[in-house]
């Protein structure tokens, strides 16, 4: 495997693991919940959504007010308020790792930003006039505002960046920090998605899109990726962090490490704007280039967690990506899609599933894609349901996919780094 | 009834306190904002904003810039709600 072809300094490892989800407030009740395929997916009980077809999504199943303090919550975007959350636990969790401010960064992406404090300033303008309208109202709705928020935390001075590519973008993050530490321009940096959109506009658009299951009488069976009777994705919110670093720099400081980051595929579709292509050109070019830049074969993939967010066309339309990139490998991966129990957390769907790909491969243990009852007749993959799925020891990769609209397509590749 | 400077002083200290998690016992008389009290700018406005609704008064922008200590704000409000 050519990861050899690159430099302890070049190889980058993940050493440290955050998140605040619908199904934990951190990355250990998330994790156990997603292998005991517990679904966070709730009937939403606020008066608005009434005047919606959908009453259903995946809240985070700890409230930020209950961690963080009442000043701290009015001055951040909930949004900011996830990514605070995960980014301390993922730090924490990477021990701490001590380095000039100078060489540490930060990128965090979100899908559709401070969505929630927009609206509501607005709200505030009409109802009661300007002088209402917050002075952190800005800093609370620009979607590097997470970002910042972090980069404030840790002292990042490396840069602090926001990739923005819809329900792709916590992964994009990922990759992007990848390149920042290959570059040379940062040791450490501190990566994910967040989101924060459980909001009855954005509810409202997916839901005019069809994007959305009305499944609104069986919320815990409504996110149902593969399944025949699927009809559409869940909103979720929450954040999932990593803490990135050289191979060179988690050895020097005796970090524990989870996983190396061993290849990563961007590709975009140029084909439509909200509709994946049906037969996954770019994003198997993504998978392709995720498996090639680790120096590895198709076969060496055992495991996938699919983007797979239970709507009917861009499920089946993964499948084809799939099969497109792996070709006879295919059948060798089993595939999982933890948004049967996290629903679709969109620009923090890449980062929380990257973590998920990162302990099914700790672990050796896939977990199972809840609510797949009846799989689709289109969904020629081994996809792993019931219980989690024992993984195989030895030099593999795991595989993470996420897709965005406006064809944005990211595939990480992670390995187990022999102790 | 107008408010008494207590009174002010009291709802004032839980108005900072909301906004800069700052105990309301700190926030006295002689205390400077942005010197004792370490509060920006932002929070500023906001606090001033929160103030003329609690109180009933209006505090234009440029008012605002005189108000150096907690009492100068109580002694305002105090006038200007009477």
């Amino acid at each position: 495997m050519t990861s050899s072809r690159l430099t302890d300094s070049q190889r980058v490892v993940v050493t440290g693991l955050g998140a605040t989800t619908p199904l934990g407030g951190d990355v250990a009740s998330t994790w156990s919940a997603m292998l005991a395929g517990q679904s966070g997916v709730k009937v939403l009980t606020e008066d608005w959504v009434e005047m919606l077809p959908v009453h259903i999504a995946a809240p985070v199943a700890v409230e930020p007010s209950e961690i963080l303090p009442v000043p701290q919550i009015k001055r951040m975007d909930r949004s900011g308020q996830f990514a605070l959350i995960a980014a301390r636990e993922a730090w924490a969790d990477a021990g701490a790792p001590e380095d000039e401010p100078e060489r540490v960064g930060v990128v965090i992406a979100s899908g559709i930003g401070g969505v929630t404090t927009l609206l509501a300033a607005y709200d505030t303008l009409k109802e009661r006039g300007a002088r209402r309208v917050l002075p952190m109202t800005v800093p609370m709705l620009m979607p590097n505002g997470p970002a910042a928020i972090v980069g404030l935390e840790l002292r990042a001075r490396a840069g602090v960046h926001t990739p923005v590519s819809a329900c792709s973008s916590g992964a994009e993050a990922i990759a992007y920090a990848v390149d920042m530490i290959r570059s040379g321009r940062a040791d450490v940096v501190t990566a994910g998605g967040t989101e924060a959109a459980i909001h009855p506009l954005p509810l409202a658009g997916f839901a005019a899109m069809q994007a959305l299951s009305t499944r609104n009488d069986e919320p815990e069976r409504a996110s149902r990726p593969y399944d025949k009777g699927r009809d559409g994705f869940v909103l979720g919110e929450g954040a999932g962090i990593v803490v990135l670093e050289t191979l060179e720099h988690a050895r020097a400081r005796g970090a524990r490490i989870y996983a190396e980051v061993a290849g990563t595929g961007i590709s975009s579709d140029a084909h439509h704007m909200a509709q994946p292509d049906p037969v996954g050109a770019g994003a198997s070019r993504a998978m392709m280039q995720a498996v090639q830049s680790a120096g590895a074969q198709p076969s060496d993939v055992v495991h996938i967690n699919a983007h797979a967010t239970s709507t009917p066309i861009g499920d089946v339309a993964e499948v084809q990506a799939i099969r497109r990139a792996l070709g006879d490998a295919t059948d060798g991966a089993c595939v999982s899609s933890t948004k049967g129990v996290t629903g679709h957390l969109l620009g923090a769907a890449g980062a929380v599933e990257a973590i998920a790909t990162i302990l099914a491969l700790r672990d050796r243990k896939a977990p199972p894609t809840a609510n797949l009852e009846d799989p689709d007749d289109d969904v020629t993959l081994d996809v792993v349901r019931g219980e989690p799925r024992v993984l195989p020891d030895g030099d593999v990769l795991a595989m993470n996919n996420s897709f965005g609209f406006g064809g944005h397509n990211v595939a990480l590749a992670f390995r187990a780094v022999p102790a | 009834m107008a408010a008494s400077e207590q009174e002010i002083l009291a709802g004032l200290a839980e108005i900072v306190n909301e906004e800069t998690g700052i105990p309301t016992g700190d926030v006295q008389q002689d205390k400077s904002f942005t010197d004792d009290l370490d509060i920006d700018s932002l929070s500023m406005m906001t606090i001033v904003v929160n103030a003329e609704e609690k109180f009933g008064v209006r505090i234009p922008d440029d008012d605002v810039k005189g108000l150096s200590t907690v009492g100068d704000a109580v002694t305002y409000i105090q006038k200007a709600s009477a």
